[in-house]
């Protein structure tokens, strides 16, 4: 028996290209977020009218913010037409198959108690669970996004979101929420980037690769001559 | 009490206000509303010709500082008018009667003006232990409202405390403190939050009801858009120094003096509905942000919970005074780091020697291919 590698095409280009945009625009909301948050203060001297960085580190986030949300729609929507490794039921842990994966991901990647290491295709069944808290924090980040946008916009687009301030009480509430809520992003990032070399280094099926081209490698087993 | 009740003008009359004094006010009012020049007619013609409106003014857990904003406001004629022309039958602070006589009149007012009062609330209203921690003439605050709610026209919670429980709703709000409308239902209902409220508000939303007959537009709060539907931040003159990351470092450096932003000094403007910036206070003199203090957020609900007031970030709750979610936040990527680092080690222990067997098969295989 020898073993032969098999190319699969996992990642359908949409799911490539909003990954990516995705990432860019986290890194981007993220690090213009926490500016925001927490400006430099420049001591200079000078006035006002010479300068708007502060002004270009908003309108940065707030066009990261669009782009954002737009790509993040396209691909929930994808999730309903592409392939089977890119549907949204498999974000959603509803059957029993799944539960059972997470429970074998949980013992064998990440406790480290078995050194077989399991292979799954698309995503792992424990991944999926994260990606899909992923995307209700995603979701959160809009909500309160938006809604606090809607104060500096008389767009429709914004206004959709301002019933999030009642719901919290107030704006501070609000906006001390999505702050909370970049450190999700950047604990998931960590991790998530981290996972994908482990997987690579560990199953050497072409994990990093896959989101640039879309394909994975796997192994079969076929009869010696 | 004369028979036929006076008009408004007809009560400023005999009070010596000249007709003069009286359009001044009637434009002043219009444009604090934010009626267009043709509409000053409007509000003219309707306190020529409006009778007063009663009216029943309650205090509950407070501290009077509505009442004095509103009794202090810029104009004279604002607190004059409204305050004898409301007709205020009833209010704890400023009425003569005392005792059973003043009890009557809020009973008088609401069985011969049903569904006609205006019932203005200063003042949250405990909840706790069945609302013993504020009682008038042997009733607690809950059941005053109640009743005084069900026949009134409408319902206007002045400041924050009637509007978002203020101070005694803070945490841990031990007398159960809750806001007007929390407490009551199906009565038309204001919110005019404020600690206090800018009286020229406060007049405002009175000549609104009173030239209108019906209650202004509202926001998702409650909260009139004539006078809440703006930041603080949106029409403060230190804008520019935001946009230009201008920002106050210390309270005494160089940039305090130089006029720069209060963002970094835990400034709640970008958070905060308010119409300081643009009415003023005290005649239009100043308001805290030209004082050189930022704003504190006291129109906006619990904003005594999301202090300390001079950062920009509310402390985490649960943690200490200090702790921002920045904090924490920095503390949770250092433990997922360690964390990652640890299983990377373990992974290398654990799955090397596969590791090592897959390379030795593929070096293997490689060859046969070679073959
Ligand atoms: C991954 C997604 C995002 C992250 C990590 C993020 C992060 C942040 C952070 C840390 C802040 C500073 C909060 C503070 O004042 O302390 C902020 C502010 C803000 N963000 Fe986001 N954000 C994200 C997505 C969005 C989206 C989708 C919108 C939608 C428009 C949005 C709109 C805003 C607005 C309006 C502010 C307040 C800015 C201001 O008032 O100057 N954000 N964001
Ligand atoms: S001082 Fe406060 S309200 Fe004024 S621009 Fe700065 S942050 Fe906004």
């Amino acid at each position: 028996m020898t073993q032969t590698n098999k190319r699969i095409y996992v990642w359908e280009l949409p799911v490539r290209f909003t990954h990516w945009v995705n990432a860019l625009c986290v890194v981007t909301l993220a690090v213009t977020g926490y500016m925001i948050g927490r400006p430099i203060a420049f001591q200079s001297g000078a006035e006002a009218s010479f300068s708007y960085w502060f002004g270009t580190i908003r309108f940065v986030h707030f066009t990261a913010a669009f782009i954002f949300f737009f790509s993040f729609v396209f691909r929930i929507y994808w999730g309903f037409v592409g392939n089977q490794y890119a549907k949204w039921n498999t974000f959603l842990p509803l059957k029993k198959e799944q539960w059972v994966g997470m429970l074998r991901v949980l013992k064998i990647d990440v406790l480290l108690m078995k050194s077989r290491p399991l292979k799954t295709i698309g995503h792992n069944s424990l991944a999926s669970l994260s990606y899909f808290i992923a995307f209700l924090a995603f979701l959160f980040q809009c909500i309160t996004g938006f809604g606090m946008y809607s104060a500096m916009s008389d767009a429709f687009f914004p206004q959709l979101f301002r019933w999030i301030v009642p719901l919290m009480g107030s704006d501070f509430a609000v906006r001390q929420w999505h702050h909370i809520f970049m450190w999700v992003f950047v604990i998931f990032t960590i991790i998530h980037v981290y996972l994908v070399f482990y997987h690579d280094y560990v199953e050497g099926r072409g994990t990093i690769s896959s989101m640039a081209g879309g394909w994975k490698f796997i192994e079969e087993e076929s009869p010696d001559k | 009490m004369s028979d036929k009740p006076l008009t408004v003008y007809e009560d400023m009359k005999s009070k010596g206000y000249s007709r003069r004094d009286f359009i001044k006010f009637c434009g002043m009012m219009a444009a604090f509303i934010g009626v267009a020049s043709t509409g000053v007619s409007k509000v003219v013609k309707a306190l020529e010709s409006k009778s007063r409106m009663p009216v029943v003014w309650f205090h509950f857990q407070e501290c009077t500082c509505c009442s004095e904003s509103f009794i202090r406001s810029s104009h004279p004629m604002v607190a004059d008018i409204l305050l004898d022309n409301i007709s205020l039958d009833y209010t704890q602070t400023l009425q003569a009667p005392a005792g059973y006589q003043a009890e009557k009149s809020l009973q008088d007012v609401m069985k011969n003006f049903k569904g006609q009062y205006l019932m203005l609330v200063e003042g949250s209203i405990p909840t706790g232990d069945d609302g013993v921690y504020c009682c008038i003439a042997g009733k607690s605050a809950i059941d005053i409202v109640k009743e005084a709610a069900k026949d009134a026209k409408a319902v206007i919670a002045w400041g924050n405390c009637a509007s978002h429980g203020c101070v005694q709703g803070a945490k841990p709000n031990p007398t159960g403190a809750q806001p007007v409308h929390k407490v009551i239902s199906g009565v038309p209902l204001i919110n005019v939050p404020g600690c206090p409220p800018i009286a020229e508000v406060m007049a405002g939303v009175i000549v609104h009801l009173l030239a209108f007959d019906r209650i202004p537009q509202l926001d998702g709060l409650k909260r009139p858009k004539e006078f809440y539907s703006r930041r603080v931040h949106d029409t403060c003159y230190r804008r520019p120094n935001y946009d230009a990351g201008l920002f106050v470092q210390t309270f005494d450096d160089e940039n305090a003096k130089r006029g720069y932003c209060l963002y970094k000094m835990g400034c709640r403007g970008p958070v905060t509905y308010n119409a300081c910036a643009v009415i003023k206070w005290n005649n239009g003199v100043s308001y805290p942000i030209q004082s050189g203090h930022g704003c504190i957020g006291c129109s906006e609900a619990n904003f005594w919970d999301n202090g300390p007031f001079y950062q920009h970030l509310a402390s985490f709750p649960g943690f200490g005074i200090e702790t921002t979610a920045d904090k924490i936040g920095v503390v949770a990527g250092i433990a997922t780091a360690a964390g990652i680092a640890a299983h990377a080690i373990t992974t290398n222990i654990r799955k090397g020697k596969e590791i090592k067997e897959e390379i030795k098969e593929s070096d293997h295989s490689q060859k046969e291919d070679n073959v």
